[in-house]
């Protein structure tokens, strides 16, 4: 079947439809650029007195001192970058094991409330997850997942006392919970999407279905996993309000994770109203700046790495 | 002749609907019988009864014996990943574990069953039986998608033939496939033969007329005839078979 083509001579041989195609892709792809760069170039902007007075040292200091003028975004950074990757270590697993139990193990009709149940935890606006943390869990932490770890893991640094509530792990246990519901759900997409002759290759060969699952059924997977792993780290990365009211609010090069912490989002959200001089909302704005490219490049490499995977399945 | 397998009275089904209806047939050891007959007739229902592949779909059941070596594999103290083991089973659409180099697809098998050695050897004697060594042996590290489809079956051959199976199943193993690839399956199964029990369902007749020793006409869910290929094919005793072969229906 031939459609119609255009008679202009540059696009000589392209369907009006194809071309139609195009010219919206184009505006999709070009609005979205469009908006990033102005973002990025409101972001500089705001933030060149910072940049211009601290340089890089600005990433690497972990001096935050408002009152004397004292920049450094270290502490934040670091505070994200740990309790996000603590999020992932408590949530990946748990929801990898929910995904595994309500694809394989689960009768149809516990996985018909289940499921749905899971996925409303994502609808919990996130200062209400923050109050729970600040009146169950942070206490909860405090008197005796704290007083546990550090009596069996008290030597190493990482647990050593004294214990806070509001700490580095309180939040990564909240920020696991939060990006649970949404790992969960697409690994259990993923799961799902598996083709039942991989089980069943796996079954025939005298795999028990522990084996066929965990041997065949999540490697084949783990594209798709991948992609839900980055989308609950890149979730992790973004949270505010939850992380703020559990996480201790202080600046510091934590090396207990019973000890409080700080993370970027958290700091530009509650210190911006009182950034009264320019160089202080400067600091802020740069550490928003560093926010945004660390985000970035978190999608980035989950795209990358999505991408390649499904290349490698044949596009399945 | 030797049986390997004894089906009796075999009855099998998903919910309400009943699939095979009373089966009983005895396939003998090192030989290849084939399972012939029209679309949706229950083959594979039928050889997925003799690994207990079936009862893992939702909703199926299944009455009557299945003996092998004249034990009932459907008895209480048998252990269904035991007779997987040992009846393995090809399917109609090549199957390798695309996250796993094409090593590592034989392997698997051996290792689950607790081998941590030796593996390479496994793992070659299993490809030349499966006549792919040749093809793949320099490239055993690469993913198995970029294999052929006539090679990925293969390659599912020898990783079945890598647990040491006693009886091999093969559900439909040519029908996405190329009639050049097609004809090295059939050789290859040709040569199983030798020290495996083989069941083939097709339904190509000419594929059962050449290679199997014994052919099975099922309809609708019933065994209608079963004897030597050639019998079957030249002198049926049944009207229906012999409407099938000469392409009356089905
Ligand atoms: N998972 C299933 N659930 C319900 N019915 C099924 C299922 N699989 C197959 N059937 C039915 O069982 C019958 C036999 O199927 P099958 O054994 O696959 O036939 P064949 O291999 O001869 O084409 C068909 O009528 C089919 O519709
Ligand atoms: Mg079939």
């Amino acid at each position: 079947m031939r459609s119609r083509v255009s008679s202009l001579p540059f696009f000589r041989g392209i369907s009006p439809d194809t071309l139609f195609q195009i010219f919206l892709g184009s505006i999709a792809v070009l609005s979205v650029l469009v908006l990033a760069a102005l973002l990025l170039r409101e972001l500089i902007v705001g933030a060149m007195p910072a940049l211009s007075a601290y340089g890089v040292e600005f990433l690497f200091s972990a001096e935050w001192n408002p009152v004397l003028s004292e920049f450094g975004a270290l502490p934040f950074i670091y505070g994200t970058i740990v309790s996000s990757l603590l999020a992932l270590l408590i949530g990946v697993p748990l929801s990898l094991g929910i995904a595994v139990f309500l694809t394989e193990i689960a009768p149809a009709k516990v996985r018909a409330v289940l499921s749905p149940v899971i996925e409303l935890l994502a609808a919990i606006p996130s200062v209400i997850i923050g109050l729970w943390g600040i009146f169950v869990l942070a206490p909860f932490v405090r008197e005796h997942i704290a007083p546990l770890l550090m009596e069996h893991l008290g030597f190493l640094p990482l647990f050593r006392g004294p214990a806070y509530g509001y700490s580095v792990l309180t939040a990564g246990i909240v920020l696991a919970i939060m990006i649970t519901p949404i790992i969960s759900s697409v690994s259990r997409e993923a799961l799902l999407a598996v083709p039942r002759l991989q089980k069943e290759g796996a079954l025939a060969l005298g795999a028990t279905r522990f084996e066929a699952v965990t041997g065949v059924v999540l490697p084949y997977a783990r594209g798709a996993i991948f992609g839900a792993v980055m989308l609950g780290l890149g979730r992790a990365i973004g949270e505010t309000m939850a992380v703020t009211m559990v996480i201790g609010n202080s600046p510091q090069l934590f090396t207990s994770l019973l000890h409080p912490g700080y993370t970027m989002a958290a700091v530009i959200a509650n210190e911006f109203t009182e950034a009264t001089d320019d160089i202080y909302l400067a600091a802020l704005i740069e550490i928003g700046l560093v926010l945004f490219a660390i985000s970035m490049v978190v999608n980035i490499i989950a795209r990358a790495i999505t991408w390649r995977y499904l290349r490698v399945q044949g596009g399945s | 002749m030797e049986s390997k397998i004894e089906v009796v009275e075999l009855n099998a089904g998903f919910g309400s609907t009943h699939v095979l209806k009373n089966i009983s047939m005895s396939i003998p050891r090192n030989r290849v019988t084939a399972i012939i007959g029209p679309s949706g007739c229950g083959k594979s229902t039928f050889v997925r009864c003799l690994n207990r592949i079936h009862e893992l779909v939702p909703g199926a059941w299944v009455r009557g014996k299945v003996l092998l070596d004249g034990k009932n594999i459907y008895d209480s103290d048998v252990d269904p990943v035991d007779i997987r083991r040992r009846v393995g089973m090809v399917f109609q659409k090549p199957n390798p574990f695309p996250a796993m180099s094409i090593f590592d697809n034989i392997a698997y098998g051996p290792k689950i069953h607790g081998m941590k050695k030796g593996l390479e050897r496994i793992v070659e004697d299993s490809l030349r039986k499966a006549a792919l060594w040749d093809e793949v042996k320099h490239r055993l590290k690469d993913s198995p998608v970029s294999l052929s489809g006539g090679q990925q079956q293969r390659l599912c051959i020898a990783r079945a033939l890598a647990v040491e199976p006693e009886v091999i199943l093969f559900d439909e193993p040519c029908s996405a496939l190329d009639p050049v690839a097609t004809a090295k399956i059939e050789d290859l199964i040709l040569e199983l033969r030798e020290n495996y029990t083989i069941v083939i369902v097709t339904h190509n007749m000419q594929q059962a007329a050449r290679i199997a020793d014994y052919t099975a006409f099922f309809l609708m869910g019933e065994l209608i005839e079963y004897g030597e290929t050639a019998q079957i094919f030249e002198n049926p005793r049944d009207k229906r078979t012999e409407d099938y072969i000469t392409g009356r229906f089905g």
